[in-house]
């Protein structure tokens, strides 16, 4: 068992490391002249100068490089250009309501898929499994930011239930930020359910099919008892792989969902950073949530421990 | 034909299967996988079904303990007549849902080929046995734990105290089945259904199982119904032995009875399958049947067997044969025996 | 992202040619889907045909009228029809969505075929595929598109490269497979030089997972060429794709909703028809998976 989660932890350090050089080298590959870029067409060949200097550009690309891990073996991230600060600390001003709204987001997602999954296998073939189907099939085929769009017009807009954008102000209360909180959440969950729905079903649907499932109904067991005891708690170990997906996609989502409804998360932090060529905060951004997603799925490894003797003994 | 056990009373039957067919439904048609299949069970007895794949032996034992797959497979007629502890009667073909989940576990209990994969890999197996014992007899579960080692112990497993709480994957095969046999035993069913259990196992492990259930039946009287493919097996655990062919039962017998004397033209031609000494030493040729079993979804007219039978004619496959008395308390479902029959009867 | 299967070893791509027409026979949704993806395609095309207005044309008068006889879909706040501009924008979203399957299926082949041969190569290109997967699809784009420049060809550059990884992955998988199967190792004593066969092999049998994996990669290059737009890290905000109209749509929220409507509409359509015809091919090719109908 150590083995496993060692082997893990360095799988762990190798993949960011690639991701770090990832990183550096996609922002190494804008044609022209990163500075120029980034200061756009107005600026003078000074104010280009000292940025290339400031930014360590003038340099050959190994000692960027080098230097460049240095940096984040320290946990520098660099600056931003446009808000002067150190990017670490953008970013950290801006997680909170990306960190809400995945949760909320995943929470929503699962909610909806497991019983809808869990359901649409153990009445397959039925028109409950094909609508249930059907239905996720067409949330999984919506641009969130459209039905983002739609669900604020009709909530926000035309019945005023829901406040359209923002965050509430800084020392708003639980409520107000649930409040500016559930729309997007219900967005992001709603699209993202259908991959989830759909592994559940699949995984019933094999686990049903399992011999040891023949033998509990062979004990005589109610149905209830077969479905829950042996068929879910047997299928819910591929799942947990599921979820490590999602929350990939759920971050992905996250960019354009906060977009949408204006929340200052990292997501929006992102798209702006690129719209205005904030290089340093790209760049950080990137790296942050690659991070994050890899750390999450080294947790579900470690869950599958839990759940999972055959991996314990 | 027989309607009511009564008749049996001289057998004390406890389970009898009269004229059952299960069929498939399915977009490329019906496969009829046991087309008319009779047999009695007594207690105290072993009863080995025997067959190829495809004969529809694993289907006969599914439809007794109704498991099989909804929404294709089906019983089309038929009854499945259990006597239960108490003395009732059930016909198990129509029973309801909730009746067959009593009687399952707790009157007839089934263990299967595959014990690598029969038990679930999430639960200790004294968690899997003690919830069969709460399920039917209710009980904390610590009782029924304790119960669990004690059938542990009984199904001769060493050190049952510590491997009540471990996982299925942490046992080897032949531990398993006793596992199986273990769980199957929970509850003191008068009826094992034992689907091919010995097929997966090591031919020592296969010696070992059959073994403990001979011991196992002696000490409690409990019927087995052994399903196999293994003439070896049915000659060692077996009391009376029924030989399938394509859904239909040609030729039933007491065990001595069909190695001595076989009378359906498959069961000779499955015992000649088998090399023997005098084989050997007579350096002849194995004599495989020529042909290949049918398919369940296009069966031939008239008697299944005809196509690869050396005694057919134009009378077989003009109608199917019926289960013809060649000696007391054996019938083979072939109208070439009825000549010799007849001879063999009327010296009787 | 759907999760795509293991290759199946088993040859006879004339066999599936049967089973992909049996499919479209028996399962309706499959054979709807097929029609509305036709259409869709169709439209693209023939733009320039049928499209009722020139999409670019400003009409000042007419700005944001709603949806009638001579608009179908209205129009929009300069003017320019709504109903053209989602069939021309069709025609460039599409466009996009098939040069990125094919950019993926390429890079994804490349890679796939080398980690599976090489050894050495593989530990290092198994390593980059799960770095590159560390990714949220999105952001990679979005860097990608950064990096590169905001246009159409860098667009499908980024997504191109995005969706590689998993192509990679199964290639790998398959490339892996054949390798040790028993005629190679035969071949191999032989001397016969067994890369060229062992390829040959591999993307024959590659056929069926390509296809299907093709698909929704068409569909979720779409998707999010449609995100990238609406964000205005993607294409030009003048050029019509469908993620531009629902960007320009979106303040005329509440006052005009068809212009942002209709292209979301028309992406869901594709959408979801490209997945539809996705699953039943998947029903249909992948051998493990036949169980299930």
């Amino acid at each position: 068992m150590l083995r496993y989660i060692l082997n893990r932890l360095v799988g762990l350090v190798v993949v960011m490391f690639i991701v770090a050089t990832i990183v550096f080298v996609i922002l190494r590959i804008t044609p022209g002249d990163p500075a120029a870029v980034m200061l756009g067409p107005q600026a003078t060949q000074q104010d280009i100068a000292a940025l290339r200097t400031q930014l360590g550009l003038d340099q050959s690309i190994l000692t960027q490089y080098v230097t460049w891990l240095g940096h984040l073996a320290r946990g520098d991230l660099g600056q931003s250009i446009f808000l002067n600060k150190p990017v670490l600390t953008v970013l950290a001003d801006r997680a909170e309501p990306t960190f809400w709204l995945t949760l909320m987001s995943l929470a929503i997602a699962t909610a909806i898929a497991l019983p809808v999954g869990i359901l649409s296998a153990v009445k397959r073939g039925t028109a409950l499994d094909q609508s249930v189907q059907g239905f996720s099939m067409f949330t999984s085929s919506v641009p969130s930011f459209w039905l983002g769009l739609l669900l604020m017009e009709f909530f926000s807009v035309k019945l005023g239930w829901l406040p359209v954008a923002g965050y509430g102000g800084p020392g708003a209360s639980i409520g107000e930020r649930l409040s500016h909180l559930i729309l997007p959440a219900v967005v992001l969950g709603l699209v993202n359910s259908a991959l989830i729905t759909r592994f559940i079903r699949a995984s019933m649907l094999d686990v049903l099919r399992d011999d040891y499932v023949r033998t509990a109904r062979a004990k005589g067991l109610t149905e209830t008892r077969v479905i829950l005891r042996h068929g879910v708690r047997n299928a819910l170990i591929p799942i947990l792989t599921v979820l490590g997906l999602t929350a990939a996609l759920l971050v992905s989502g996250a960019v354009v969902t906060e977009t949408v409804f204006g929340l200052p998360g990292v997501g929006s932090l992102v798209v702006s950073a690129v719209l205005r060529r904030d290089y340093p905060v790209i760049q950080g951004a990137l790296l942050v949530i690659a991070a994050i997603y890899v750390l999450i799925n080294l947790v579900i490894d470690l869950l599958y421990l839990l759940v999972d003797p055959r991996v314990r003994y | 034909m027989h309607d009511t056990m009564q008749t049996q009373s001289e057998r004390d039957v406890v389970l009898s299967v009269q004229g059952l067919k299960t069929w498939f439904h399915s977009r490329d048609g019906v496969a009829k996988s046991v087309d008319g299949v009779t047999f009695d069970l007594a207690r105290g007895e072993t009863l080995a079904i025997v067959g190829e794949s495809g004969s529809g032996k694993s289907v006969t034992s599914l439809s007794i303990m109704g498991l099989l797959a909804k929404p294709a497979g089906r019983i089309e007629a038929g009854k499945i007549l259990l006597r239960d502890r108490k003395g009732q009667e059930h016909d198990l073909a129509q029973a309801s849902a909730a009746t067959m989940r009593r009687i399952r576990g707790a009157e007839i209990a089934m263990i299967f080929q595959e014990p690598m994969t029969s038990l679930n890999p999430l639960y200790t197996v004294g968690d899997q046995i003690a919830e069969a014992i709460v399920q039917h007899e209710g009980g904390t579960k610590a009782a029924a734990l304790r119960r669990a080692q004690a059938l542990l112990e009984r199904v001769e497993i060493p050190a049952a105290a510590r491997r009540v709480n471990e996982y299925p994957h942490q046992m080897s095969g032949g531990m398993r089945q006793r596992v199986m046999i273990a769980l199957a035993l929970a509850c003191n069913p008068s009826v094992l259904i034992a689907d091919e259990p010995t097929t997966a196992l090591d031919v020592t492990v296969q010696a070992q199982i059959l073994d403990l259930l001979r011991r196992l039946q002696a000490e409690s009287g409990m019927s087995i119904l052994f399903v196999t493919h293994n003439l070896g097996v049915v000659a060692e655990i077996a009391h009376r032995v029924v030989v399938m062919y394509a859904g239909r039962v040609v030729e039933d017998a007491g065990v001595n009875d069909l190695f001595d004397r076989p009378t359906h033209p498959y069961t000779q031609g499955l015992l000649s399958c088998i090399p023997t000494a005098a084989l050997l030493a007579s350096r002849q040729r194995l004599a495989p049947i020529p042909g290949n079993v049918p398919s369940v979804t296009a069966l031939p007219a008239g008697c299944t067997f005809a196509p690869r039978c050396p005694l057919a004619s134009a009378q077989c496959t003009a109608a199917v044969p019926e289960l013809i008395p060649v000696r007391p308390a054996h019938h083979a479902r072939c109208i070439k025996v009825l000549a010799s029959a007849d001879a063999e009867v009327s010296h009787a | 992202m759907a999760i795509a299967s293991s290759p199946s070893v088993v040859s006879g791509s004339s066999s599936d040619r049967w089973q992909i027409l049996r499919l479209l026979v028996t399962r309706k949704t499959v054979l709807i889907s097929l029609i509305v993806l036709i259409v869709l395609v169709g439209a693209a095309a023939l733009a320039p045909w049928i499209a009722p207005f020139d999409p670019y044309k400003l009409s000042i008068m007419n700005r944001l009228k709603a949806p009638g006889s001579l608009h179908w879909f209205g129009t929009d706040d300069f003017g320019r029809d709504v109903f053209s501009r989602v069939i021309y924008g069709g025609r460039l979203s599409l466009t996009v969505g098939f040069m990125v399957v094919v950019l993926s299926s390429a890079l994804g082949i490349l890679l796939g075929l080398v980690a599976g041969f090489f050894r050495g190569a593989d530990k290092v290109v198994s390593r980059l595929i799960d770095a590159m997967m560390a990714f949220p699809d999105i952001l990679l784009a979005i860097s990608l598109v950064a990096a590169l420049g905001p246009s159409l060809s860098n667009v499908i550059i980024a997504l191109g490269i995005v969706y590689a990884p998993r192509l990679a992955r199964i290639v790998r998988a398959s490339t892996l497979v054949i390798r040790e199967l028993p005629f190679v190792e035969a071949a191999r004593a032989l001397g016969v030089p067994t890369r060229r066969i062992v390829t040959v092999h591999v993307l024959r049998n590659l056929m069926s997972p390509l296809l299907v994996q093709g698909t929704f990669t068409f569909a979720y290059a779409i998707l999010a060429e449609a995100g990238l737009s609406f964000l205005g890290v993607g294409v030009s905000p003048d050029i019509p794709t469908w993620g531009t109209m629902i960007n320009g749509g979106q303040q005329y929220m509440g006052t005009a909703d068809w212009i942002m409507v209709f292209p979301g509409i028309a992406i869901v359509l594709a959408v979801m028809s490209l997945q539809l015809v996705g699953d039943g091919l998947r029903d249909v090719l992948d051998p493990r998976l036949r169980k299930e109908l």
